[in-house]
């Protein structure tokens, strides 16, 4: 398998990171999930958030990468079996999946944020706090980054099904592809 | 027969604010904010933690010379807590504490206020937190009150009161030494 993408198959990169930001986004989901049921007491209180927002910056770096990668060496083409409908659902949803990641993102960077504090990565280096004191930002973009992180993860799975549909039921290359071959 | 009732009124009236000839009637400055709600609780027992409320609005009747017949009520918007960090306050504002969504707003409404010396009384209310309506007293200082410079008359006093975190049904257990959270307030009125 090339690193590139040619017209007919994915690459090495473009494979590498669709499934390492697909781990991370379910992986995000959960520990998101699970971290604000926690006992104020838990050792994770305040380790897991400190995680959380560490990694979803790294995701945040990683999708402009992906994105630009995208632009330079564009996907292959859609399946010739496919038809115009089944391209255009493909092509709405995977945008909305981009373009939900995005906002996604930037709703939780926006709560922590809200007060004019950076948000540290790892302990290595801190984001700047840019948009502050919006009224009742903490509040609203709590609200975006808690429902659009449901409506995301769903409709990942969606994706995923889909996938699995055309795999089992079509019977096509929609998702060997996506392991290369 | 209108102008009898009207006459009625006016004695009555009349009558009633004898007995009151010296109450005033005060508004809290929060238009030029110098009043405070604040909050004081415990951190693991090793700390204070301090916030505040940043709107409210209310107002008091106060006369010197009879302190036991003042009256003061304040409302508050609980979704204005700001402890200086606003994931904290998001959190204070979910469910886990103050429920604002479902409880915007907080109220205190005196219904007694008993004198305890020179200059201090307690103030005994109904506090309307989270939803729950609890009597509580608070303790009361009269700090001063006189003209101000800029043609109005002013009057302040402090005041604080324990509450259990878990009388006012906000149940998530911060640890034994943050059960309790102390409310402090600082209001000056302006006369009306």
């Amino acid at each position: 398998m090339q690193w590139r993408n040619t017209p007919s198959h994915y690459g090495l990169l473009s494979i590498a990171l669709h499934w390492l930001v697909a781990v991370a986004v379910f992986g995000l989901f959960g520990l998101g999930y699970w971290m604000v049921g926690l006992d104020y007491y838990s050792s994770w209180y305040k380790t897991a958030p400190e995680l959380h927002k560490s990694i979803g910056i790294l995701l945040f770096v990683v999708m402009l990468g992906r994105m630009l990668w995208r632009w330079i060496n564009p996907p292959p083409a859609s399946l010739p079996e496919h038809d115009r409908l089944t391209r255009l659902g493909a092509s709405f949803g995977h945008t909305f999946l981009y373009l939900g990641l995005f906002v996604l993102m930037l709703s939780g960077y926006l709560i922590s944020t809200a007060d004019g504090r950076g948000i540290g990565v790892f302990g290595l280096f801190e984001v700047p706090a840019t948009i502050t004191r919006i009224p009742s930002q903490e509040d609203v973009a709590g609200l975006v980054h808690e429902y659009l992180g449901w409506a995301l993860v769903i409709f990942a799975g969606v994706h995923a099904l889909a996938a699995l549909k055309h795999h089992f039921i079509d019977r096509d290359r929609t998702l060997s592809r996506m392991f290369g071959r | 027969m209108l102008q009898k009732t009207l006459a009625a009124l006016a004695l009555g009236t009349a009558l009633l604010g004898a007995g009151h000839a010296t109450a005033a009637d005060y508004a809290i400055d929060t238009e030029g904010q110098h009043a405070f709600v604040n909050f004081k609780i415990s951190h693991l027992g090793y700390s204070w933690l301090y916030g505040t409320f940043k709107e409210f609005e209310g107002g008091f009747s106060f006369d010197e010379k009879n302190p036991e017949a003042s009256k003061v009520n304040v409302t508050l918007n609980t979704a204005s807590v700001d402890t200086n960090h606003a994931e904290r306050d998001k959190h204070i504002r979910s469910d886990d504490f103050l429920s604002v969504g479902k409880h915007p707003t907080a109220t205190f409404e005196s219904t007694s206020v008993k004198s305890t010396g020179e200059g201090t009384a307690d103030i005994t209310g109904n506090l309307t937190l989270n939803g729950v309506t609890k009597p509580v007293v608070i303790a009361a200082t009269f700090i001063g009150q006189g003209d101000d410079p800029w043609g109005g008359y002013r009057a302040g006093f402090a005041g604080s009161t324990m509450l259990k975190l878990k009388d006012f049904a906000i149940e998530k257990d911060l640890g034994p030494a943050s059960s309790e959270v102390e409310l402090i307030i600082s209001v000056e009125g302006v006369r009306k």
